[in-house]
């Protein structure tokens, strides 16, 4: 009885399939294409990014070392324990703030600076604007070294043309001093970001109707007139969406900081990412690494879901 | 008036000269430091160009060290990175651009969180998971993270230069009864040859400077990428400056020449999902 029932419902849900086989087929086909299309893709983040996440944020919670057989074990809230006492961390919580703040001002500051200058049709432009964007292209690792050793009073020049300009006592390496050194990274951070914030700045620039200005100046509008009035409002966006990404990146760069300062002298340089680093690589304490991670994590993504938000929001809006 | 406009022109000129020297003084260094032989070093100070130049720290950087290795692995590492990542995100660029389905919302959130949280907590865990497999100590191991790394952003800056290429191209081919894969394939990529050209560019050079995860997941010299050795032959012969900054010279030559060939699309490449730096 049973069986026959079943051999109608499948009789029948063969036939119906039957008559509209080709347009089910074609519509799976074409459902699922989007998703084929993304597979490779999305596989290779879900494996290589977010398993690895995940994975982390379990690391929080037990005791790994890597160098140490026998741990692994569940450990509870004891990371976060030792990280509320580390006073190391929050120096490099206090210094993430300052290297983020300084490096993104500045960066910012000169960028604009730039893209108002290369705006302006000049003869050579094409090759100026080649040579002042090719820091971005500078490995990072190369930026470092190469700021490093200019602030070397060994083989670079910087230290002595401070001393002759009396603003050193004598030709010292700024890296070395700890009232000093996080300028280092700051300053090779600037060279290297300054060509990003012009590069977006600049596009975002000439997009500006041109006859708008002239509009303005005949209606006799002096130049700073123009600037605040036609200028600023349309670049608002962009300089709102770049220096908000940019200051999540910046704060999680830690390139820089590892090759020029290794954190030193005395944790003066320490920021939140080369902490986490320092954790892993140096001391194999993946552990501990990750509960420190993972408060970076939260901390990030609420400003993170921000941006999304106000991402989703600008595209909306054209 | 007429001296006003003079007066600004000048001093436009002047500000863009200072960035200029700005830009590339660090590098000029750089190469100054390389081509000045050791006993002209320390007496010389801060000269500006060394009174007898040489090319003996780039002699001894390549017939006596291993940055020759180092260089080629980094070539390895950064070339598969690219083509890989090039191939994957003209794929899922491709879907981003011309479909719309359910799940876009998701993945298209999903690829910008990728860019926003710190890859620099992933360091432990994909090293214990990599370790197992054997894929730490491995060039296969880097290509394989830096591959992920880089699909989201290289996805992002496909699908702009897809969404340039109108629709009814592949329509047409479609009508003709080519199936869509087809029409992708044999219509739009070959349009997109300049895009690629671009992706291939921007993910070499992201590639070619990663430094973290090879310094975590490298250990030995014969698998060093370039930043990995340079690093340990800083901290090894700290001394020897003019071979470190030849060195330098070496590693900035490739990215150089990516920077020259990708130059016309950095805008495009830097507002895809605005991340790379």
């Amino acid at each position: 009885m049973k069986g026959k029932i079943r051999s109608m419902a499948y009789a029948a849900r063969h036939d119906g399939l039957h008559a509209i086989r080709p347009p089910l087929m074609k519509r799976i086909a074409d459902a699922s294409a989007p998703y084929l299309y993304s597979a490779p893709a999305l596989i290779l983040i879900v494996a290589v990014m977010l398993v690895p996440l995940v994975l982390g944020v379990s690391y929080a919670f037990r005791d790994i070392q890597l160098l140490n057989p026998f741990s692994g074990a569940f450990v509870g809230l004891d990371h976060f324990r030792a990280l509320s006492e580390d006073q190391a961390f929050f120096r490099a919580l206090r210094n993430t703030l300052w290297w983020t703040g300084a490096s993104v001002l500045l960066q910012f500051t000169f960028g604009l600076i730039l893209a108002l200058l290369l705006d302006k049709p000049f003869s050579g432009r094409a090759i100026a604007q080649a040579l002042v964007f090719l820091p971005w292209a500078v490995p990072s690792f190369l930026a470092g070294l190469n700021w490093a050793w200019l602030f070397n009073p060994v083989v670079g020049p910087l230290p002595h043309w401070l001393y002759r300009l009396g603003l050193m006592s004598q030709p010292a390496n700024i890296l070395s001093d700890p009232q000093l050194a996080m300028w280092g990274p700051i300053v090779a951070n600037i060279w290297w970001g300054i060509p990003f914030f012009a590069i977006t700045l600049l596009a975002a620039l000439q997009a500006i109707p041109r006859d708008l200005y002239e509009a303005a100046s005949i209606d006799g509008a002096g130049p700073v007139q123009r600037f605040l009035s036609i200028t600023l409002p349309f670049l608002a966006p962009t300089i709102a969406i770049t220096i908000l990404l940019r200051t999540v990146w910046i704060s999680n760069f830690a390139d820089l900081i590892i090759v020029m300062t290794n954190g030193g002298p005395a944790d003066r340089t320490q920021i939140v990412a080369s902490y986490i680093f320092t954790q892993a690589f140096k001391r194999l304490d993946f552990g501990y690494a990750s509960a420190i991670a993972l408060v970076l994590l939260a901390l990030l993504l609420a400003y993170s879901l921000l941006i999304v938000i106000l991402r989703q929001w600008l595209l909306s809006k054209d | 008036m007429r001296a006003k406009s003079t007066f600004l022109t000048i001093a436009h000129r002047l500000a863009i000269l200072a960035y200029i020297a700005f830009a590339l003084f660090p590098l000029f260094w750089l190469l100054k430091v390389a081509v000045t032989p050791n006993d002209l070093l320390y007496t010389e100070g801060v000269r500006l160009w060394p009174s007898r130049a040489s090319f003996e720290h780039f002699d001894f950087v390549l017939r006596h060290s291993s940055f020759p290795v180092f260089f080629r692995n980094s070539l390895i590492v950064s070339g598969s990175t690219a083509v890989i990542v090039t191939v994957l995100s003209s794929l899922s660029g491709y879907a981003l651009s011309r479909f719309r389905f359910r799940g876009k919302y998701w993945l298209v959130t999903l690829m910008l969180l990728t860019q926003m949280f710190p890859l620099v907590m992933l360091v432990a865990p994909i090293f214990k998971i990599l370790s197992p497999m054997g894929l730490t100590n491995s060039l296969t191991g880097l290509v394989i993270v830096y591959t992920a790394f880089n699909v989201p952003f290289a996805t992002f800056l496909m699908q702009s230069f897809f969404d340039g290429i109108p629709k009814d191209l592949e329509e047409a081919a479609m009508i003709d009864g080519a199936t869509q894969f087809v029409a992708f394939r044999q219509i739009i990529l070959p349009l997109t040859l300049p895009g690629i050209a671009a992706t291939l560019g921007f993910v070499f050079t992201a590639a070619w400077s990663e430094l973290l995860f090879s310094l975590m997941l490298i250990s030995g010299n014969e698998q060093a990428t370039f930043p990995v050795g340079l690093l340990s032959f800083v901290s090894k012969f700290s001394v020897d400056f003019g071979q470190m900054m030849a060195a330098g010279v070496l590693a900035l030559i490739p990215a150089c020449l990516f920077f020259l060939f990708i130059q016309r699309y950095l805008v495009q490449g830097l507002t895809a999902g605005a991340v790379k730096g």
